[in-house]
């Protein structure tokens, strides 16, 4: 019982960090290359603070400001280039914060972040904690999908110049996509970095980043459903087949390279050209 | 008092002067064609007034107020209603969604509050008064890819009417149709004016411009070169000049 618990937990957590992508990726249109770098920001913050004896939910808090501060910085940089230029500058993000994390003993060096302590909300109860976090998640996505945020993101992913000529503050959108995106990934590095008590580097490593990247495109770009499905898919399957686990780089590049060629809608556009009607209704009145 | 005041604008590419002091205004409830031949610093000119492009040199003013300085979106929102040369709808958007968003402006204009907005329908209707304005209220429901280049033109025409603006920007809006379409655009662009909307039309279709603008402004290698009644400037040989080069005028006459 206590490996499906903690195996449930992971796919929660690796589901917040899709969404906080989705958020940016999918609802902006702001391609993001590096975004478990901020899941590490905030799994840092929030494990230094919790063994420096500050209380979990401050930390998980402290860790989520400053994931959102860093992501605001990088959002920043949107402002200045777009499209691929811009996935090359968030792959950069990710190799400069693990460049730091590495070099710095104060952040564990290559040793990472050790006995962090336990909540001491118990499984159940650390479980609980994140599901609620992932509804909460969902539900701020819900609401900026039907709100004219999400109308001025679904423009601003369509054309930022022509957005601009209607009078839309495009830069501070932008901006707040990737505060809210990025530190909302700070939430998924606490919450992450309390479930396994132990971190290191590797853990934020490139090919992490690339694997939310694929749970969001497998799922749909924009999709919250397509992507929790993908999430919870993706960060099961290798948990439950050891040899998935073996051929992951494969498995998660061999998905990219399918769902482009064959539904670049992702599970989402699968489902849409299966059950057309059907997914009508659902996209108006969930995604709407 | 002029609505638009342009006041010795000139804007240098490198080496190349795309203006030079060009200095021009439009009054309210006038229909004004910024014409001249390709090349000539049109569209341009409109990129400084919009603010795309940044002036080396001078002033723009709307109603007195400096714009210089202000972004994109502040411009748009004090008044400028810009439609492009090139159509370019949101494409996942149906034609009412696409004018909706512009209709709903007091609900983007900060962005934190736009998020406890959720309320579209009074826009969406907003949006369909604009679109039978222009005559396309039929294709509300399709996406831009289901309709003609000319339907596009229209619903950016409405998508720029629905922020209220002060002034209309039009840049080629008749540029892709043919005649009896740009003939039936034309109309509806006179019976805007009519109606009091300011509008500053670059305009390559002269039949058309000549029939609609109550004045002309005539551009030609960044310079302006005449400027007044469109029976007079076109008219002027310096204008016709312009157009058709001065070889081409010699064997004319």
């Amino acid at each position: 019982m206590g490996y499906e618990i903690s195996l449930l937990t992971a796919m929660l957590i690796s589901i917040i960090g899709s969404l906080s992508l989705n958020l940016i990726t999918g609802f902006c249109g702001q391609v993001s290359l590096g975004h478990v770098a901020f899941v590490g920001i905030g799994a840092y913050t929030a494990s230094l603070l919790t063994k420096a004896t500050t209380p979990f939910f401050a930390a998980l808090v402290a860790g989520m400001l400053l994931a959102g501060i860093f992501g605001v910085f990088v959002g920043l940089a949107s402002l200045r280039v777009r499209h691929d230029f811009l996935a090359i500058t968030t792959m950069g993000v990710n190799f400069v914060f693990l460049g730091v994390v590495r070099q710095q003993d104060w952040l564990g060096g290559e040793l990472g972040v050790s006995s962090i302590p336990d909540p001491g909300l118990g499984k159940l109860g650390f479980l609980a904690l994140v599901f609620g976090c992932v509804v909460l998640v969902v539900l701020l996505s819900m609401q900026i999908r039907r709100s004219w945020m999400g109308y001025v993101f679904e423009a601003i992913s369509g054309d930022e110049d022509t957005a601009r000529m209607l009078g839309l503050d495009v830069s501070r959108y932008k901006l707040i996509a990737f505060a809210l995106g990025t530190s909302l990934a700070g939430l998924a590095g606490g919450l992450y970095a309390h479930h396994v008590r132990f971190i290191y580097p590797d853990s934020f490593a490139f090919v992490e980043s690339i694997t939310i990247l694929a749970m969001v495109v497998v799922g749909g770009n924009g999709s919250i459903w397509g992507v929790m499905l993908a999430s919870a898919l993706l960060s099961l399957l290798p948990q439950w087949f050891q040899f998935i686990d073996d051929y992951k780089l494969l498995l998660y590049g061999g998905l990219l390279f399918a769902v482009m060629r064959f539904s670049p809608g992702g599970l989402a556009g699968f489902a849409q050209r299966w059950f057309p009607q059907s997914q009508k209704s659902f996209t108006l009145e969930v995604d709407k | 008092m002029s609505l638009l005041d342009i006041r010795a604008i000139s804007v240098r590419f490198g080496g190349v002067h795309a203006l030079e002091q060009v200095t021009m205004n439009l009054n309210p409830g006038e229909i004004l064609g910024l014409i001249g031949p390709n090349g000539a610093g049109k569209t341009t000119m409109l990129r400084v007034i919009t603010g795309v492009v940044k002036a080396n040199h001078g002033e723009v003013q709307l109603e007195g107020e400096l714009l210089n300085t202000l972004p994109i979106h502040v411009r748009v929102r004090k008044g400028l209603g810009c439609a492009q040369q090139l159509v370019r709808p949101f494409r996942e958007m149906t034609l009412a969604e696409n004018v909706a968003l512009a209709a709903g402006a007091k609900h983007t204009q900060y962005p934190w509050q736009s998020l406890f907005r959720v309320e579209r329908m009074e826009a969406l209707r907003e949006s369909r008064n604009w679109l039978a304005k222009v005559g396309i209220e039929d294709a509300a429901d399709s996406y831009p890819e289901a309709v003609p280049l000319g339907y596009l033109k229209r619903m950016e025409v409405a998508r720029a009417l629905a922020i209220r603006p002060r002034m209309l920007l039009l840049d080629e809006p008749l540029a892709g149709l043919n005649q009896a379409e740009a003939t039936t655009f034309a109309d509806i662009l006179f019976e805007l004016n009519r109606q009091g909307q300011a509008i500053l039309l670059i305009e390559h279709n002269l039949a058309e411009v000549r029939r609609i603008c109550s004045r002309l402004v005539v551009l030609d290698n960044g310079r302006k070169i005449a400027e007044g009644s469109p029976e007079t400037v076109l008219k002027q040989s310096s204008v016709q000049e312009a157009y058709i080069g001065q070889g081409n005028l010699n064997a004319e006459n």
